[in-house]
């Protein structure tokens, strides 16, 4: 597949934020011009999609996320979203996004009560959301998790929800965490809003175990391209 | 300044000083202390800080390389790795602390060696946690262990660092007294170099991060320096442990590198052991300076705490920054900017004395000449003695133990000592940073190297492993400490990288006791001559005595952190899979201990010896016997060939030959292979042989996977090198068969499933049995 050319994603950071220097690597390697956004900004600077990167902002203190959505760029992120515009939460990122109320459900911890970091079999469920483009539902991935509260839990009528609207992204093909129905991403409705726990940054290099993740990351370059072309550049 | 409270003789015992101690203070003060200063020498004259019992034996370490840019005695060792690229590395204990309060114990151990590397400059890339445990089976054993590996994920996980390599080992010596390591590598680019010393005087002192707190006071003294014993069972200590808080750190590392990389301070130093008297008076000591502390502004977290308290609170994730008066305010605007809290609480003089007021020109509360407190530490050559059992215990052979049981079931001993240690690791995380190329749970960890200043890849590689080995230093710990570090030097070959520097964690029982004092000479060294053959040097460490319970020493524990470099990441290890038919073959030494490939072992060259080993501690419940020997010439060559045949792509992968002995290292490639085995191991002689052979740990092996085609080629490469090899088998099947050559059949014969279930299962299974049990 080739990389769209000339898309710019923005890559937040939250104090306590750690993976935004990876994810950043990760998708200026593919192509993509990239601006780190610290979360008390409140612009998003015209970026073409925003990343909402693993870590423990501030601290994970009170619940994971709950602080975070406070932050003045959350605002920024809120609009954006609404507009279409590409978003995607990636583990501590996801946890976020819930807690934002940009997609449903939360992320408890895990089943086990024991942190996991460790190489993890996907199967992607749905493929129409901005990570879908150039992969199939039939599609398996490996791609590590790293979390404590990746167990997704939501009410049965969301999940039922999720279900028919084909808002789940993609599930582990053995459960680590506890997650209902295998849950390991979701999106909204309109597919624009992905959150997901495990970490594509972290496979995209066969020195490193996997490139199943740039996959993931190159989808979202894409529909960050389409998305521009359909709705026009977003101003600064 | 304030009266001089009476009752300082009796205090000072209270502290942890000796009466000739005290006697000395008050000569080098031509005065009776006060009761802070007393406090403030109490701490600085610990054990901890100033190595008094260990200080004249670490001076017979080497220290010096061409690659060495900071050797021992600053926060951290840095070499130089090259492209412009320097590496700080250090390593430290949390015994006691990790002994009282597990979690956080070991949680704080990670905040302490974070700073310490970034105190140099270095952003932190890795840690590293060598752990050792009590006995899994028992409840509380089960629950230290527990709590440790917990505080070490919650901490390093939030604190954005990943945990890449470590050792996870249980034994009843570490009931009581669990021993915390943890290693930590920084990189910077060489220019950025920053040496914690204050040398301008009228420069500002800026306490940066967390406020001061009660907790931790006499960390150093109270816990660090001395042993538990059964009165005390760790719970009227426990306020002397601090508490870790990782987001504090996060911000503290983001803003000290900003700092740093701002050029805006002269110096900077952490706030560990004995806090701010230690920050203040090494800072003015090694720059030959003094310095003015105002304790009435330093931010507090209580009220009412006294000058003491305040001057050597343990609270955690505070910096020490030296700034010129003309930056300050730059200082604290940026540490603003990442919610750091910065505060100037003193400034450096001229007069080398390290003195404390109450207000910027309030009363003087404490007035000491700074180097005092380092430079004039007392140093004792503690007499030291062998124990007066030693020829008799070297002298017993375990598998002939008449009172150890009859003959074992092979197969079974080597299913109980096969352990996954992924139950830890997966608890850290060790991707972030995307350098992990050859991950935890392997012989050695091996990192992409990159260039500090811009993330470009150097197409080279950092390779790191830790090792410590108690058996072997109990048995011997001259020759045990030797093979602990050629063991590390092999681990490192197995990734294909050459070792660099090192830097020791000694672990060690009370230094009054002369047979102790004993085993951490001898274990020096040992060290010495080991990393004289590698060329390998010291560039610091970390001394932890008192590792004691009601007065029984734990077994001498040297632990080790190995640094190496891989020349080209390209030629890493192939592949963990090992297709049928693929070669096992033994590289070593020339000796008995790999033998002639022909031939029908029919000069029997007398028994390898059994102490020492895994084999003869926990299947034959024995700690005596002497040591096989140690041929260092030969391990150290056969370091270099694994690493030089890995790097060729001769092998699909290497593995050393360690603690369990050759069936215990076979089986690990098995299981990390996905394939079965059929295997002759060479005969050892002597009674048992079979397990002799099998289990026995004589030094300087490593077995590798290779094509069938390359094994001559290989036998050649050892051969030339001076080194013996000989075929073992090939990979294939089902079965995990592992004989003896010249014996027909196989002394271990079970399924390669239940080979894996069994280590897979082996921790997992240690953990839940407490929690079921308590549950029941």
């Amino acid at each position: 597949m080739s990389v769209p050319m000339n898309v710019s994603v923005g890559v937040i950071q939250f104090p306590g934020t750690n993976c935004d220097l990876d994810t950043l690597d990760a998708l200026a390697e593919l192509g993509a011009r990239t601006a780190l956004l610290r979360s008390d900004e409140t612009s998003l600077s015209g970026v073409d999609a925003v990343v909402i990167p693993g870590g423990f902002a501030h601290g994970d203190y009170l619940r994971t996320g709950a602080i975070a959505r406070f932050s003045p760029i959350m605002d920024a992120v809120a609009s954006f979203a609404g507009a279409g515009g590409p978003v995607v939460g990636i583990c501590n990122g996801f946890q976020v996004l819930t807690e934002a109320g940009l997609l449903p459900g939360a992320l408890r911890p895990n089943a086990g009560l024991s942190f996991l970091c460790q190489p993890q079999q996907l199967a992607m469920a749905s493929v129409h959301h901005v990570l879908g483009h150039g992969l199939s539902p039939s599609d398996q991935l490996s791609i590590p998790i790293n979390h404590f509260e990746g167990n997704y839990v939501c009410d049965r009528a969301t999940l039922q929800r999720l279900r028919e609207n084909g808002q789940v992204v993609m599930r582990y093909v053995a459960n680590p965490n506890g997650s209902v129905d295998d849950i390991a991403g979701i999106c909204n409705e309109a597919g624009n809003v992905v959150g997901l726990m495990p970490h594509p940054e972290r496979a995209t290099s066969e020195l490193l175990g996997s490139t199943d993740g740039r996959k993931l990351l190159e989808a979202l370059l894409y529909a960050a391209a389409s998305t521009r072309q359909a709705v026009g550049h977003h101003a600064a | 300044m304030t009266a001089i409270v009476s009752d300082t003789t009796s205090i000072h015992a209270a502290l942890g000083l000796t009466d000739a101690e005290y006697d000395r203070i008050c000569e080098l003060l031509e005065r009776e202390p006060n009761h802070l200063e007393l406090a403030m020498y109490a701490v600085m004259w610990s054990e901890h800080c100033s190595y008094k019992s260990s200080r004249r034996h670490l001076a017979r370490l080497p220290t010096e390389a061409p690659c060495v840019l900071v050797g021992p005695g600053e926060n951290a060792g840095v070499v130089d790795v090259g492209d412009g690229i320097a590496v700080a590395v250090r390593i430290e204990s949390h015994n006691h602390p990790s002994a009282i309060e597990p979690y956080q114990g070991a949680a704080t151990g990670v905040g302490g060696i974070l700073r310490d590397i970034f105190t140099m400059g270095a952003r932190p890339i890795a840690l590293a946690d060598p752990l050792r445990v009590g006995p899994l089976d028992e409840p509380r054993s089960n629950w230290i262990a527990e709590g440790i590996v917990s505080g070490i994920s919650g901490y390093g996980n939030s604190v954005g660092v990943p945990t890449v390599a470590g050792e996870f080992v249980s034994c009843e010596t570490y009931r009581d007294n669990p021993l915390v390591n943890v290693a930590a590598l920084g990189i910077m680019p060489t220019e950025r170099l920053v040496l914690g010393r204050a040398t301008e005087v009228g420069s500002a002192a800026v306490l940066m991060g967390a406020s001061t707190g009660r907790d931790g006071i006499g960390g150093v003294s109270v816990l660090a320096s001395a042993g538990f014993d059964e009165a005390d069972d760790g719970s009227t200590k426990r306020p002397s442990v601090q508490v870790g808080d990782p987001f504090e750190e996060k911000r503290l590392i983001e803003a000290c590198l900003e700092l740093l990389e701002a050029g805006l301070v002269s110096g900077i130093q952490d706030l560990g052991g004995a806090g701010l008297t230690c920050a203040t008076s090494e800072t003015a000591s090694r720059g030959g300076t003094g310095m003015e502390v105002d304790v009435s502004v330093v931010p507090l977290r209580q009220h009412g705490m006294e000058p003491f308290e305040i001057m050597t609170s343990e609270s955690q994730e505070r910096m020490l920054a030296i700034v010129s008066s003309a930056n300050v305010d730059r200082v604290l605007e940026i540490c603003s900017r990442w919610e750091v809290s910065a505060t100037v609480v003193g400034r450096v003089t001229g007069d080398g004395i390290l003195r404390v007021r109450d207000g910027v020109d309030g009363a003087v509360l404490a007035e000491v000449p700074a180097s005092t407190l380092h430079d004039d530490a007392p140093s004792y050559d503690r007499p030291m003695r062998p124990p007066a059992d030693l020829a008799l215990r070297r002298s017993v052979d375990p598998a002939a133990d008449p009172t150890a049981g009859s003959s074992s079931d092979c197969a079974a001993d080597l299913l109980a000592m096969l352990a996954d240690p992924s139950w830890v690791y997966r608890q850290y995380d060790h991707q972030l940073f995307l350098n992990t190329v050859v991950g935890p749970g392997r012989d050695a960890t091996l990192l992409r190297l990159r260039d500090p200043r811009n993330g470009t890849p150097t197409g080279r590689g950092l390779a790191v492993s830790v090792d410590g080995n108690h058996r072997w230093c109990d048995a011997d710990p001259r020759r045990g400490t030797a093979m602990v570090v050629m063991e590390a030097a092999l681990n490192l070959a197995c990734v294909g990288a050459d070792p660099l520097a090192l830097v020791n964690c000694l672990n060690f029982g009370n230094p009054t006791h002369p047979d102790v004092m004993w085993q951490l000479s001898e274990a020096i060294d040992g060290m010495a001559e080991a990393c004289d053959v590698l060329g390998v040097p010291v560039v610091g460490g970390n001394v932890s005595l008192y590792n004691e319970t009601n007065g029984t020493n734990i077994c001498p524990t040297p632990v080790v952190c190995l640094l190496g470099v891989h020349p080209d990441l390209v030629r890493r290890p192939i592949a963990d899979e090992l297709p049928p038919g693929t070669a096992l073959m033994l590289v070593g030494p020339p000796g008995p201990a790999v033998g002639a490939e022909s031939g029908t072992d029919a000069s029997s060259p007398g028994p390898i010896a059994l102490g020492g080993s895994r084999w003869a501690w926990e299947r034959r419940d024995c700690r005596d016997g002497a040591l096989p020997d140690l041929d260092l010439a030969g391990s150290a060559a056969t370091a270099r060939f694994a690493a030089a045949a890995v790097r060729e792509g001769l092998v699909r992968c290497a593995h050393d030959v360690s603690d369990g002995g050759i069936a215990v290292a076979i089986a690990e490639m098995c299981c990390h292979g996905g394939a079965g085995v059929h295997a002759k191991v060479p005969s050892l002689g002597g009674p048992a042989p079979a397990e002799r052979a099998l289990f026995a740990e004589p030094p300087g092996r490593v077995l590798v996977a290779a094509e069938a085609g390359d094994v001559e080629r290989l036998a050649h490469a050892a051969s030339a090198a001076g080194l013996a090899s000989r075929r073992l088998g090939s990979f294939g099947g089902s079965r995990v068969q592992i004989g003896r050559f010249a014996e027909p059949g196989f002394d271990i014969d079970v399924a390669l499933d239940d080979t894996l279930a069994r280590r897979r299962g082996a921790l997992p299974q240690a953990f839940a049995q407490t929690v079921d049990g308590e549950a029941a």
